[in-house]
C-alpha cells in the first residue's frame, strides 16, 4: 500500500521534488568524460613541454577545441554535483551548507566559463 | 534542541578497516583533489589566452620538478577516480555486489589505474 497520492507517484519525484535528475545528471555527464579523459590525456602526452605556437595551433583545430569546450562542460557539471552531495553529507548546519552549495554551483559555472572563454579566444581570437 | 541519550547505531569506527572502505573514502578525496586540479588546468588555458609571456611562465611552472610532481598526483587521482567511477556505474546496473567481486574489482581498479598512470607517463615522455 503506498500513502503518496496517485498523481505523485505518476510524476515520480519523490519527497525531494526532483527524483533521479542529480543521480542520472552524474552518470551522463561520467559516461561522457570516460572518451574525452582518455583523448585528453593522450593529446596532453603528446603536447608535454610544447611552446606557445605549437599549443595554439593545437588549440586552433576545431576537433580539439571542441572537445576540450565539452571536457570543460562536464569537469565543471560533474564537479558541482559531486561536490554537492560531500558538503550535503558532512556539514549539518543548514545556512552553512545552503551557502556552500550555492558557492560551489555560482564557482564552478564562473570557472566553467573562464576555461571555456579560454579556449575559444585562443581557437577563434588570437 | 536537547541533547540525545538514547543509543546509536555502531558508527565507523566500530568496524575493521577493509579495501572497499577506504576505496569508498579515496573516490571522494580523488574526486575533491581533481576539483583543486582543474584549476591549474585552467590556470595553463588562462596563460594560453593571454599571451606568450604568461604561457611562459605557466608552462615553466607546472614543468617544474614541483610542478611535475602535482601532476603525477593528478594524473593517478584521475585514472583512480576514472576507473572506480566505471566500476560505481556496473553497481548502477546490479552487478558486482558479490564479496569476492567487491574485492576483485576493487583490485582491478587499482592496478588499472596504476598501469594507465605510467602508460600516460610514458608517453608523455617518449613522445
Amino acid at each position: 500500500m503506498s500513502l503518496r497520492t496517485p498523481l505523485g507517484r505518476a510524476r515520480g519525484l519523490g519527497s525531494a521534488k526532483e527524483g533521479v535528475h542529480h543521480w542520472w545528471q552524474q552518470r551522463l555527464t561520467a559516461v561522457a568524460m570516460v572518451p574525452l579523459v582518455f583523448w585528453f590525456v593522450v593529446s596532453i602526452a603528446a603536447n608535454v613541454g610544447a611552446d606557445y605556437a605549437s599549443m595554439h595551433a593545437w588549440l586552433k583545430n576545431p576537433l580539439n577545441a571542441s572537445l576540450l569546450v565539452l571536457l570543460l562542460a562536464a569537469v565543471f557539471h560533474h564537479a558541482q554535483l559531486g561536490l554537492q552531495v560531500v558538503i550535503e553529507d558532512y556539514v549539518h548546519c543548514h545556512a552553512v551548507k545552503t551557502a556552500s552549495i550555492v558557492a560551489i554551483k555560482l564557482l564552478s559555472i564562473a570557472l566553467g566559463v573562464f576555461g571555456v572563454v579560454s579556449v575559444l579566444f585562443v581557437a577563434i581570437g588570437g | 534542541m536537547k541533547p540525545d541519550s538514547r543509543p546509536l547505531s555502531p558508527h565507523l569506527q566500530i568496524y575493521s578497516f577493509k579495501l572497499h572502505m577506504a576505496m569508498s573514502i579515496s573516490h571522494r578525496i580523488t574526486g575533491i583533489a581533481l576539483v583543486v586540479g582543474t584549476l591549474l588546468l585552467l590556470y595553463w588555458l588562462g596563460s594560453a589566452a593571454a599571451g606568450p609571456q604568461a604561457y611562459a611562465t605557466a608552462a615553466s611552472l607546472i614543468g617544474s620538478w614541483f610542478g611535475r610532481l602535482l601532476l603525477l598526483g593528478w594524473s593517478f587521482a584521475l585514472f583512480y577516480h576514472l576507473c572506480n567511477g566505471i566500476r560505481h556505474l556496473f553497481w548502477d546496473a546490479g552487478k558486482l555486489f558479490e564479496k569476492e567481486e567487491i574485492y576483485k574489482s576493487g583490485i582491478i581498479v587499482l592496478a588499472a589505474a596504476a598501469a594507465l598512470t605510467v602508460l600516460a607517463w610514458i608517453l608523455g615522455l617518449a613522445l
